[in-house]
């Protein structure tokens, strides 16, 4: 099979790899580029553990060829603390105890943040809506919402 | 998987060109969240994608003084997002971001979701009710077919192996004109019609319906026209005798399957009860619509 060479922006770093036609950007993510906190959950664009944000956009990497991406920018759940100083929302998932074994957080994380972009204030019901594509089988939406909320508060500047 | 190729052409000839290379293991690829999981899940395995996200025509949403153009790589989220476009046809719009989570509306497009033939694609009644036509392009050129003539069966198209849709066209609407959209499904979100209905209709000068068009989706092996829906409202207002038409017209047109997710009985009824409730949705569009 034909290589691709390909030059993307990851987490503001600009980033070389080469892939098959076939692997997807979940694959080289995890795989190259040893950034696992994008999660192969189905494979299908159902569960949203892989979420990332490519080009501005929440997209599930399973169902993005790592092929289409060169000079695009990807943004994982790695390049969202600033050094050690952790995200809003990353804070609030910890304080609000919004996860338990982990492996939904990493795209709920990016899903959120591309949701509070586009609506820094919204209601719990657009919260639920927005997060609907991201699955969670330990079954903590209720303390996931609250922390969005929260979080939103916060980079509004009412702290709760 | 056997040996994949990856094209990505700038322009329509280009793909053509790729289309024809390729064969008949060539597919075209836009937002991938129907060709993806299908490669994934081993129902299809091509042998070359083309990516048509690089062709100008396939990404862009152009409004001119006859026809309105979407790129068939448009993606869910931009259209729902192209304010112009929502005000002009926000039954087309709607049904389309109705396809998905947010992720998937980041990548899925229109001319996928057509292309992809799924009796229960939800952009296509609404495509269907505003009488859209895809404009093809092939090895012998361009040309354009009607979106209801496009679909011959679940995941079937008259699309020749070597040939694509490039953008959707659709009649700019006329003044007191306007779309609906609606489905049915067990969920809040993120399901596949049960059934869908989308209507298109225009206020005559006289205050009644002018020209009208119900699509609909998931109750036969294609979205389908209903003819006699149209000829239940044109001449008349919305009142309650010309409803009971309509809904016996929807039901009459449907042949739909039976499954876990809605009876023939149940999908039967509801297809009367949605093309009412589109009918009425787009009736208040269309009197906004001076």
């Amino acid at each position: 099979m034909k290589k691709h060479a390909i030059t993307a922006t990851v987490n503001g770093d600009e980033t070389d790899f080469i892939c098959y036609p076939d692997q997807t950007l979940l694959e080289v993510l995890r795989g190259d580029l040893e950034l696992s906190g994008a999660k192969n959950g189905c494979g299908t664009g159902d569960c949203g553990a892989c979420t990332v944000i490519f080009n501005g956009r929440p997209v599930n990497a399973c169902l993005v060829l790592a092929a289409e991406v060169n000079g695009a920018e990807i943004e994982t759940v790695e390049g969202m603390a600033n050094g050690a100083e952790l995200h809003p929302l990353q804070q609030k998932f910890l304080d609000h105890a919004a996860l338990q074994c982990g492996v939904c957080t990493p795209g709920i994380l990016n899903m959120a943040k591309a949701l509070l972009e586009k609506n820094p204030d919204p209601t719990e019901t657009e919260i639920r809506f927005g997060l609907a594509g991201n699955l969670c089988r330990c079954t903590g939406y209720d303390k996931i919402v609250r922390a969005v909320l929260d979080a939103a508060a916060e980079m509004r500047g009412n702290p709760s | 998987m056997t040996d994949l190729v990856y094209e990505a052409p700038g322009t329509v000839d280009e793909a053509v060109q790729a289309l024809a290379a390729g064969g008949s293991g060539a597919r075209i690829f836009a937002g991938g969240t129907d060709l993806l999981v299908q490669m994934h899940e081993e129902m299809i395995e091509p042998s070359t994608l083309v990516d048509i996200k690089n062709i100008a025509e396939a990404r862009a949403v152009t409004i001119g003084d006859a026809d309105i153009r979407i790129g068939a790589a448009v993606t869910g989220a931009e259209l729902g997002e192209h304010q112009e476009l929502k005000a002009l046809l926000p039954g087309v719009v709607e049904a389309v971001e109705l396809i998905g989570s947010y992720q998937v509306q980041g990548r899925a497009t229109v001319g996928g979701n057509l292309c992809n033939a799924s009796p229960a694609a939800d952009s296509v009644p609404a495509l269907i009710a505003t009488d859209a036509r895809a404009l093809i392009a092939g090895a012998g050129g361009t040309r354009e077919m009607a979106v209801a003539d496009l679909l011959t069966g679940p995941g079937q198209t008259a699309l020749a192996a070597d040939e694509f849709v490039v953008s959707l066209i659709i009649a700019k609407p006329a003044a007191r004109t306007a779309d609906a959209y609606l489905r049915f499904i067990p969920r809040t979100e993120m399901d596949i019609a049960v059934v869908g209905a989308g209507v298109s209709l225009t206020i005559a000068e006289d205050g009644t319906c002018g020209a009208a068009r119900l699509a609909l989706g998931a109750v036969a092996p294609t979205a389908r026209l209903v003819d006699a829906a149209s000829e239940a409202l044109v001449g008349n207002t919305l009142d309650g005798a010309v409803l009971d038409k309509l809904a016996a017209a929807a039901s009459a047109a449907c042949d739909p399957i039976d499954d876990k997710r809605g009876t023939i009985e149940f999908r039967t009824k509801v297809a009367g009860v949605l093309a009412c409730r589109a009918a009425r949705i787009a009736w208040e569009r269309a009197e906004k619509r001076s």
